[in-house]
């Protein structure tokens, strides 16, 4: 009988089968890889992650300091009315002690590249210190004040002396004509042989020789090389000198009109650096000449560079020139438009879904109102941007741009992101807490208000805490409502007047040509990164606190 | 709508000799009790008196509605939005679904224990002050304190707690929390405590611990009982009431219900042959 059994068991399964023993290996594999994919799927998202802070980190770190230069100015008490120290002519100072850095640079057009190093700023920085300390007038004060933008980026190594100027394309071109012999270096700077048709009808009645388009002929020689090609970049192989020089030939010999001409034209000083150098770079265009660069170094060979932390970066106003741009519009800005947005959302939110939640009667009307509300949160938040410029800016007739309306728009969409958190956190609640309440007498209202209310606290301030964040990072709705205000100041802060955001700052900055924008951009990520993580920290810290409490 | 009940106290004696003297009289009536969850009924006119100082067992398999009676008597189905009850129920003669009469009074003077010990998550002070406090039971915070002592002295935690009243309610291990609960419902001093399987989370000796309270209580209580435990129902009360598939089947003294059953069905759950 026991013999019948084991045998007819065996038949039904053999579990050291070839067959099992692979089904065994499979399983295992399958455990390994699906392990496996999780471990890759994190490892993808925390290099993603890492990319996009190193990224940031690398762009925004610069942002942080600001090169400087110590200017020593002599407050000159003839120069600067004790009375009225704000209105004494601080561009003059500023510049005359600067310039005694100097004292072999004469001549205005000299002067004027000299002045190009001080930042437009430095004038009113120097104002703005005399009236904060009045006593120092009659003194000799140092002060650093900063240095213009190209200067900044080329002291923190941001942009090279030199930078690359030619593009693939241009290069094969310039090779081609190689190729055909026009080009040749000639007393150590390159040029291109070429004939040109010096044109009478080019040269106008009115002024002569004088007056004559040499320009226009320069470039119709030029577009004898290039037959085939339909495009004018080529115009740029040569140098703006080259109608310069066209002019004193013919200047020296008026005979050669009518006539054409074999020429030699000077290269523009990329290709003229690719032909003798074999490399096409070209000087920074912010920078016309070497003597900038020898100055700046000669300030950096005295001590008198520094690169300190930049305070201003938060407590400057916004400026068109990235040195003095500052975050301290943005923030206010942001900060009061949270508060609103946290005044209007935080109370309405958690009464609806109070109410919802405990005491409204399951209908048809509320499973509309409930299936709404989820849908709200999905809404895009430029939705939210158009619905408050038609409603509020153009029905209502409230100031644009205005923190104030700001606010109640991001209050919107943060609504719904609440409503919802504080249902998820009331239903949490124990149901056993409720009857407890209930058995000792309590009214439906006592037991919200008492026991539902402050136990569903820790999750109703997490979801809050997470929509504000949400909001602070909103761009879109602000856009449209106009908080991207360009506030040069910082003395008009209030809730109707014109702001600007965090968010709009990063969107307007990112919008500037001038270089130091970039790093300021990633620096203002990097600060609205911060306050994001500041308040997911707080609502965490909040979460525990407040259930340890129980 | 009082009545003597002559008879129960002779039976009791065997019982519980201490009751043997006193004559009860009915403190809750309820006639044709119906209750209907939407279109559903759970319990089918129910007919019950319940007298006065003791301690009535309800028992009976699950789902037979036997909580659902119990939550009929301070009205907790009324927090249930598909519960409908028909028929009446009267506390001293007094008909508890008037609409003159306030519920959250009632739901004051009929006390609830529950099934899982449920206490506030605040301190243990706290729990137990509640309940007159909302009630303005106590017109000082020393004569707060004096309800407080005084219901935790009646639950037999008050030497167990009296140095952490501070400390949270949920912090007391499942006997001390239930106990916790039991001082709670009485704090508001109602007339009558109801208990919805209260030992069913606790262990044996939490379990007798509640048990002998019980017991203590029933001379200033009338206390109601839903229990799975026979031994339970047989320990703690006087009488006990079978209920199956939503009907009171037999009610009567405990003894008469566990020795000699009228009805069939309360013989086989007794015995075990169902249930």
């Amino acid at each position: 009988m026991t013999e019948i059994a084991a045998e007819s068991m065996r038949a039904t399964h053999d579990w050291s089968s070839q067959a099992a023993r692979r089904r065994v290996k499979r399983r295992y594999a399958a455990d390994r890889r699906l392990q496996f994919y999780g471990i890759a799927a994190i490892g993808t998202a925390m290099a993603l992650l890492a990319i996009l802070f190193t990224s940031l980190i690398h762009a925004g770190i610069a942002a942080f300091t600001t090169t400087k230069v110590e200017l020593a100015i002599f407050l000159d008490p003839t120069q600067i009315d004790r009375e009225k120290p704000a209105e004494a002519n601080y561009r003059k100072l500023v510049r005359g002690a600067f310039k005694a850095y100097f004292p072999d640079v004469t001549g205005r057009s000299q002067e004027r590249e000299l002045y190009k190093i001080l930042s437009n700023g430095a004038d009113y920085i120097v104002r703005d210190y005399v009236v904060a300390n009045t006593d120092k007038i009659g003194q000799t004060v140092k002060l650093l004040v900063p240095v213009s933008d190209p200067f900044d980026q080329l002291y923190k190594r941001i942009i090279p002396r030199q930078i690359d100027a030619l593009s693939n394309d241009r290069i094969i071109l310039f090779e081609a004509l190689k190729q055909q012999g026009v080009l040749s270096v000639v007393d150590g700077s390159g040029v291109a042989k070429t004939t040109v048709y010096i044109d009478p009808s080019k040269v106008p009645l009115e002024g002569g020789l004088e007056a004559a388009d040499y320009d226009a002929m320069v470039k119709e020689g030029l577009r004898s090389l290039f037959l085939n090609e339909y495009s004018r970049s080529y115009e740029e192989i040569i140098s703006d000198a080259a109608a310069g020089n066209l002019k004193a030939l013919v200047a020296s010999d008026p005979s050669l009109v009518g006539k054409t001409i074999d020429v030699e034209l000077p290269l523009a000083a990329n290709y003229d650096n690719l032909l003798l150098a074999g490399q096409a770079t070209m000087r920074n265009p912010r920078f016309s000449s070497d003597d900038e660069f020898a100055w700046f170094d000669s300030l950096e060979e005295r001590g008198l560079i520094a690169n300190p932390f930049t305070w201003e970066l938060f407590f400057n106003a916004d400026s068109r020139f990235p040195e003095l741009a500052g975050l301290m519009g943005a923030l206010s800005g942001s900060f009061l438009a949270l508060l609103v947005c946290f005044l209007l959302s935080f109370p309405i939110g958690i009464a609806t879904a109070v109410y919802l939640e405990e005491f409204a009667p399951k209908n048809r009307i509320t499973d509309i109102i409930e299936v709404n509300i989820n849908n709200l949160a999905a809404v895009p938040s430029v939705v939210f941007g158009l619905l408050g410029l038609a409603l509020f800016l153009n029905t209502f007739g409230m100031p644009r741009s205005a923190p104030l309306v700001g606010g109640m728009v991001l209050a919107l969409m943060t609504l719904p992101t609440i409503i919802v958190a504080t249902r998820a956190a009331l239903k949490a609640v124990p149901p056993s807490i409720r009857e407890a309440a209930l058995g000792v007498g309590a009214s439906k209202q006592q037991v919200t208000m008492h026991h539902v209310l402050p136990l569903a606290m820790p999750g109703i301030l997490t979801g809050t805490i997470i929509g504000l964040a949400q909001a602070l990072g909103e761009t879109a709705p602000l856009l449209l409502i106009g908080m991207n205000a360009f506030i040069p100041s910082v003395e008009n802060i209030g809730l109707t007047q014109p702001a600007m955001a965090l968010p709009t700052q990063i969107f307007s900055w990112a919008d500037s040509p001038e270089r130091g924008f970039v790093s300021r951009t990633s620096a203002a990520i990097l600060v609205l990164l911060g306050f994001l993580i500041l308040m997911n920290l707080i609502a965490v810290y909040l979460r525990s606190k407040l259930e340890r409490k129980w | 709508m009082q009545q003597l009940r002559i008879g129960a106290s002779e039976m009791l004696s065997t019982v519980k000799p201490s009751l043997a003297e006193s004559v009860a009289e009915t403190k809750i009536t309820a006639r044709g009790i119906s209750v209907f969850y939407g279109e559903k009924q759970a319990l089918f006119d129910v007919d019950v008196d319940i007298p006065k100082n003791s301690v009535m067992a309800f028992i009976g398999p699950s789902g037979c509605g036997k909580s659902t009676f119990l939550r009929c008597i301070n009205r907790m189905n009324d927090t249930i939005p598909i519960a409908r009850v028909e028929g009446t129920i009267s506390i001293d003669g007094r008909d508890i679904n008037d609409p003159e009469l306030d519920v959250v009074e009632l739901r004051a003077r009929v006390g609830m224990v529950f099934q899982k010990p449920n206490p506030f998550p605040k301190s243990i002070y706290e729990n137990v002050a509640y309940g007159p406090r909302i009630h303005g039971l106590a017109n000082s915070k020393s004569e707060l304190d004096g309800i407080v002592e005084n219901s935790l002295r009646r639950a037999g935690l008050m030497k167990e707690v009296q140095d952490r009243m501070n400390e949270p309610g949920t912090g007391l291990s499942g006997g001390q929390q239930q106990r916790l609960c039991i001082a709670r419902a009485i704090a508001t001093s109602p007339d009558v405590i109801l208990m919805d399987e209260p030992c069913s989370a606790l262990d044996p000796i939490a379990t007798a611990r509640v048990e002998e309270l019980i017991d203590e209580l029933r001379e200033t209580l009338t206390i109601i009982i839903v229990t799975h435990s026979m031994q339970q129902a047989a320990r703690v009360s006087q009488r006990t009431a079978f209920f199956h598939l939503g009907k009171l089947v037999e009610e009567s003294e405990t003894n008469t219900i566990f020795t000699n059953p009228a009805d069939p069905r309360t013989q086989d759950y007794i015995t075990g042959r169902f249930g």
